[in-house]
């Protein structure tokens, strides 16, 4: 479970950007957060595992205070904290199994990852997660040899191969087509119901988040103005988070997008 | 209705456009400028010297050295030629390497993102000396240190291949995708693990390309400070030249410029083939 309490977060310059957001996410919760460019989604999520140190507040992740641990503790407690980015952030040069047992970096010693000496139960479970993110071929391939897709997914291996009890998620589809940007969301959503992991996945298309996740929250300013079910997010709340726009227009945008979807794969089952 | 019409009426807008002044937005302040940058270079040339009569010596003398190019003797003295070339080479090598490696932990320390502050200002005041001393100096100082022979060039040579390597490095380590420095730092990895996991496979291709090129930029160098007695190649060529024997001067360019070729196309395969 984690526990999000009165969080704030003022950047040097002066920008406030989280003013007091507490929320609590329990075991198996897959929230979406959504809301307009700059409205501190970004920053909430590197809060979480102090990529982005902040002002105040705290973060409890099952009762470890997150905020309050030194550097040492902080990689300990960073190992329990797995996360997906939005342009991928694997190492481009390395290859993808490299990229998967980097997920093991906080549990083994220095120069048993130095030289590629996992023990052999991480690097079982590292098999185990290409393939079940599909990949199982594409091990030895140099990261950057792969496609968008492909390169999501071993970062989704990444994040799965530390064992962790949250995730983390930021903007896990901006870079990728409408089709495996849902290929991308359903696996993230399979693999955390499967294993009864909670994740925040920062996300700006609000029809995916609301197709996708069990409860959206929208963030405006640093502040939490909507959190609910997504069924509950109608054009009231939208107009909160988002400003006022004309929003049955997206809904319908939206739909034929999903129509169009279904109409390709008829289309492919029929020529099957 | 034409897309043009729909634009307004025509007439409303101008039919000219210049391209605003970028750097001198003042236009008499830069009159002056210009103006002022031609008169000072015209009274400049004039104030230049020039000795007609040592000029027409000197194109008989480059004349004689032509000519020694165009024979040039690699047999009667290629016993100090093969030992000034093996000096060389071999101070080349050497001083690359304890150069490079020597540099590599100094330029991880100078680069801002991945250093503490204290650590940073050491590295860099350490980069900043070694760039500072030009080749020759240091080549002059550490022979008065160490007497003649390529121990000194060696050491002068690895002395500055610290400066260009690790300056290199740090803005390398500097200019990398934080992305993926950040997605390895939240896994939970230890300061060593982000530098072999996060920073070295960004940096490697580069590095590796940049000590090629340092090792050609080295040889040529030898060639240079051996002149102020650094042993290799160079004081061969100086002894060479002293005494008036161009053929064998002539020799041993030749051999320099095979060598500076042959580097080239080296390193220029080995970058292609690290990316």
């Amino acid at each position: 479970m984690l526990t999000i309490d009165r969080l704030t977060k003022t950047y040097p310059g002066g920008d406030k950007a989280l003013s007091d957001v507490s929320f609590t996410v329990p075991k198996g919760q897959v929230v979406g957060l959504i809301g307009p460019s700059g409205a501190g989604k970004s920053t909430l999520i590197r809060c979480v595992n102090r990529l982005v140190q902040p002002t105040s507040g705290r973060v409890l992740l099952n009762d470890l205070d997150i905020t309050a641990l030194s550097k040492a503790d902080l990689r300990r407690a960073r190992r329990r904290i797995g996360m997906i980015f939005q342009e991928y952030a694997l190492v481009e040069r390395l290859t993808v199994m490299e990229n998967v047992l980097s997920g093991r970096l906080g549990y083994v010693s220095f120069w048993r990852s130095f030289l590629r000496r996992y023990p052999g139960e991480d690097v079982r479970n590292a098999f185990r997660l290409l393939n079940r993110v599909g990949l199982t071929d594409h091990a030895d391939k140099r990261a950057d040899a792969l496609s968008g897709g492909q390169r999501q997914r071993v970062g989704i291996a990444r994040a799965l191969a530390q064992e962790p009890e949250l995730l983390l998620v930021d903007e896990p589809t901006a870079s990728l087509d409408p089709k495996t940007s849902r290929q991308i969301m359903r696996l993230i959503v399979e693999i955390c119901a499967e294993s009864g992991l909670p994740a925040i996945i920062n996300i700006h298309d609000v029809v995916l988040a609301q197709q996708f996740t069990q409860r959206i929250i929208g963030l405006q300013a640093g502040r939490v103005v909507f959190d609910g079910a997504p069924e509950t997010l109608d054009e009231a709340a939208l107009t909160r988070i988002y400003g006022a726009e004309d929003w049955k227009a997206m809904r319908k945008g939206a739909q034929d997008d999903a129509d169009a979807d279904r109409d390709q794969a008829e289309r492919m089952a029929g020529l099957v | 209705m034409s897309a043009r019409d729909l634009a307004g009426d025509a007439g409303a807008f101008p039919s000219t456009w210049r391209r605003p002044p970028q750097l001198v937005k003042n236009a008499t302040l830069r009159w002056a400028l210009i103006v002022g940058a031609v008169v000072y270079l015209v009274i400049a040339i004039g104030t230049v010297e020039v000795n007609w009569a040592r000029i027409a010596e000197g194109m008989e003398r480059g004349g004689r050295f032509v000519g020694g190019f165009l024979q040039p003797d690699f047999t009667s003295r290629w016993r100090d030629i093969a030992q000034g070339l093996t000096e060389s080479l071999t101070m080349t090598l050497t001083a690359t390497v304890v150069g490079v490696i020597l540099s590599v932990p100094i330029g991880v320390g100078a680069a801002r993102n991945v250093a503490p502050k204290a650590v940073y200002y050491l590295c860099r005041a350490i980069i900043a000396a070694s760039r500072a001393l030009q080749e020759i100096i240091v080549a002059i100082l550490l022979v008065a240190m160490f007497g003649f022979g390529p121990f000194a060039g060696f050491l002068t040579l690895a002395f500055a291949t610290i400066g260009f390597m690790a300056k290199l490095l740090a803005e390398d380590i500097e200019d990398i995708d934080e992305a993926q420095a950040e997605a390895v730092r939240a896994t939970g990895a230890s300061w060593p693990q982000l530098i072999n996991y996060a920073i070295q496979p960004q940096v490697a291709p580069r590095l590796i390309g940049l000590s090629v090129y340092r090792l050609d930029i080295n040889f040529r160098e030898s060639a240079v400070i051996g002149i102020v007695g650094a042993g290799g190649i160079g004081a061969t060529l100086n002894t060479a030249i002293d005494r008036y024997e161009y053929d064998s001067a002539g020799a041993v360019l030749l051999i320099i410029i095979v060598i500076v070729m042959a580097a080239e196309y080296v390193s220029g395969f080995v970058r292609k083939w690290v990316q």
